[in-house]
């Protein structure tokens, strides 16, 4: 290995590591706030790249009926609810629409753009507001009524959730994959190393989405809500904040970002229906090693999983996922003597 | 009560022997789901335009998906020779899927028809037979088409599961033959997003050639990871990537590739001399038919083939046996081994008891990916 060789791997090991920190963000933002071990993360990154690589061939992508029927049974459950509370038929019928409105409109959308055959950047745009439609009808749909249960009931729904989308996902956008066209076509050579556009792009979206993320928890009464919430849910909901919003809110940030993630790696590789899993876990192994509640800590487990990746690959490509996921293994003990028994404390 | 229960009794004895006696039950284990699934549903496309009778008597088809997992593959192996009693098992698609199938069709002596060129030790595959055309004879067309190129040095990048490493082995086997030399070796999970570093390595070893061992549109990353590299040798894909998933995915960047087939894929260009030719063009009419221009690959004609063969051999385990015994299950596997030379689509199979391989080393294609079409090379 020379230097050229090393400096490779080093811009692929970071650019891939910059994907796998904002998933590793989203898991412990989920986690943080809800509690939810949430492994279906990279599920919305294959969603957000196949739903645009749809769009491209003008056809409407098979994931806005998934939207509908999901904000329908959202929507029933917000009806029903709001009726048991209120025995009011009109209290019923405004929560179950507040649901529906969002989804409905953004099919419609959808249903309108999609065989005009609009530029890239908008099609991208849409493709982001149809996932991150999604985040808060799955916290609806299958973790609202659970809120109060273990990490370990919810770690299990959260692993349903996985496969109903894996599967659906195959319905959706069949099992041959796809590539999305590269949202900058920049080659900058540099020696022997070559800068691709989407590289840029994906270090540069990256970044601007942590430090984002940082001035929303930091400055704004959201994020500041988002806080209280995961340190304290009791004490949260006692000062008014609702416990529900907030896991709403946290889901659609959730799908937001891999909604984006996705957008950013589709050029850079062929993504299929169930290429979500392993780019997911790769960010979730980033969260673990930050013990699940450091987002400065998943930012370094990501980018330190992808050049551990990068240069896997190059000196034992057979060995690469082995050595990837065994590198859990220290971290974990490493916890476990430094943490105690946290766990039970839940 | 007791009149309900004799009725019961009556009824399930009747269906008991209507099924023992008329049908010939076939189970499938494709991967409808998984990373395989791209391979499985065109196989499973085809099936559905099997005929409902084959050699006169009434077939029962039922196909499991087994998610490209071997021990679903396993599992439903298992659920066909002792739940449903099946004559015939036809799978998987999937190499890994389909070696563990093996062993379950050896122990319950059930022939199998693998779909997937699987390598298996010496003395395991008594009851399986392979319906795609083995690694070997696919390198022996690689071969051909390297020595007219004067290709010296081959770099092999492939899959690191049981189909990646059965190429490993034939291909150099067959490349040490013909005096070329595979002299890097990486390899990658059907799930990776990247393969810089293994691309890097290759193309730090100089070698006149590249072989990509991987399948469907999955094929065309590592492809484009060698392209990107600026590596400026000749580029050969194996028979998975036979599908225009690749040039799909691929676009610019697999222009001029070398893809190794069989026949069925490029019916219309092969010579009117070609045995194939007839059955090759009958298979793709009556697909595309189906499924549309261009929806043709390599699976689907193995689909077709198996067909084809269970035509044949069905009449003559009949005369020696009922459907759902052992002497029929047999009986199928002594006609699989003395069938003798048969036309499918994908080229001339001849079964013997000492080679459940079938195809001659004349069977390969070599095509060559031009302006986003196959041309024969």
């Amino acid at each position: 290995m020379d230097f050229s060789i090393a400096s490779i791997l080093l811009l692929d090991g970071v650019t891939n590591g910059a994907i796998y920190a904002l998933l590793g963000l989203a898991t412990v933002l989920v986690f943080t706030v809800t509690r939810v071990i949430f492994i279906p993360q990279g599920e919305f990154v294959a969603y957000g790249a196949l739903t645009l690589a749809i769009l491209q061939t003008g056809k409407i992508p098979g994931t806005v009926w998934l939207l509908l029927i999901l904000a329908a049974i959202a929507a029933a459950m917000d009806g029903v609810g709001a009726w048991r509370r209120h025995h009011n038929a009109l209290a019923a019928l405004k929560s179950a629409l507040k649901t529906l409105v969002i989804p409905v409109v953004v099919a419609g959308l959808t249903a309108w753009a999609a065989p005009l055959q609009m530029p890239l950047l908008l099609q991208a745009l849409l493709s982001v507001c149809i996932v991150t439609a999604f985040g808060p009808l799955v916290y609806r749909v299958a973790y609202q009524s659970l809120a109060d249960a273990s990490p370990l009931v919810l770690l299990i729904v959260s692993v349903g959730v996985h496969f109903a989308m894996t599967g659906l996902g195959l319905l959706f956008f069949g099992a041959e994959g796809f590539r999305n066209p590269s949202f900058w076509d920049l080659r900058m050579s540099l020696g022997a190393l070559t800068l691709s556009g989407q590289a840029i792009i994906i270090m540069v979206t990256s970044v601007a989405l942590i430090v984002l993320l940082w001035l929303f928890f930091e400055r704004s009464l959201y994020g500041k809500a988002l806080r209280a919430t995961a340190v304290n849910r009791l004490g949260a909901r006692l000062m008014g904040i609702s416990s529900q919003s907030a896991g709403q809110l946290t889901f659609a940030m959730a799908a937001l970002i891999g909604a984006l993630s996705g957008l950013l790696i589709g050029p850079t590789t062929t993504i299929f229906y169930d290429s979500g899993f392993l780019i997911g876990l790769k960010g979730f192994v980033a969260a673990v090693a930050a013990g699940l509640a450091s987002y400065p800590g998943a930012l370094l487990g990501a980018l330190f999983v992808g050049l551990v990746e990068a240069f896997a690959s190059f000196w034992a490509s057979a060995f690469k996922e082995v050595i990837v996921f065994t590198l859990i293994l220290p971290v974990l003990l490493w916890r476990s003597l430094q943490g105690g028994h946290s766990d039970e404390e839940h | 009560m007791k009149l309900k229960k004799t009725f019961i009794a009556t009824a399930l004895a009747l269906l008991a022997c209507g099924t023992a006696l008329a049908d010939i039950t076939i189970g499938v284990s494709l991967p409808l789901t998984g990373p395989a699934s791209g391979l499985g549903i065109p196989v499973n496309n085809q099936m559905k335009l099997w005929p409902s009778t084959i050699g006169g008597e009434k077939v029962r088809l039922i196909i499991l998906d087994d998610a490209t997992d071997p021990t679903n593959g396993t599992k439903n192996a298992k659920r066909f020779v002792t739940d449903d009693k099946v004559d015939i098992i036809i799978g998987s698609v999937a190499t890994p899927v389909a070696i563990p199938i093996a062993d379950v069709a050896a122990e319950s002596k059930t022939v199998q028809l693998s779909l997937s060129p699987i390598q298996l030790p010496p003395g395991k595959d008594g009851w399986t037979f392979r319906m795609p055309q083995s690694n070997a004879v696919m390198s022996h067309a690689m071969m051909g088409l390297m020595k007219k190129q004067g290709v010296k040095t081959v770099g092999f990048l492939g899959y690191t599961d049981a189909y990646g490493e059965g190429w490993l082995k034939d291909f150099t086997a067959e490349a040490e033959k013909n005096g070329i030399k595979v002299i890097a070796t990486e390899r990658f999970a059907r799930s990776d997003t990247s393969v810089t570093g293994q691309v890097l390595k290759l193309v730090a070893a100089n070698p006149d050639a590249m072989l990509i061992v991987a399948s469907g549109s999955g094929a065309a990353m590592p492809h484009m990871a060698v392209v990107d590299r600026g590596y400026k040798g000749k580029i050969y894909q194996t028979h998975a990537a036979a599908t225009r998933d690749l040039m799909r995915v691929g676009g610019k960047a697999v222009e001029g590739a070398y893809v190794v087939s069989g026949p069925a894929v490029i019916a219309e260009q092969l010579p009117d001399s070609h045995p194939s030719k007839k059955v090759a063009i009958d298979f793709v009419q009556k697909f595309e038919k189906a499924y549309g221009p261009g929806s043709r690959n390599q699976f689907a004609g193995h689909g077709y083939d198996a067909e084809l063969v269970l035509e044949k051999i069905v009449p003559m385990a009949l005369k020696k046996a009922k459907p759902g015994t052992p002497e029929f299950r047999a009986a199928l596997r002594d006609a699989m081994e003395t069938m003798g030379r048969s036309v499918v689509a994908h080229g001339v199979v001849n079964w013997t008891k000492d080679d459940h391989w079938g195809y001659t080393p004349e069977t390969g294609v070599m095509l060559k990916v031009v302006n986003g079409d196959w041309k024969v090379e």
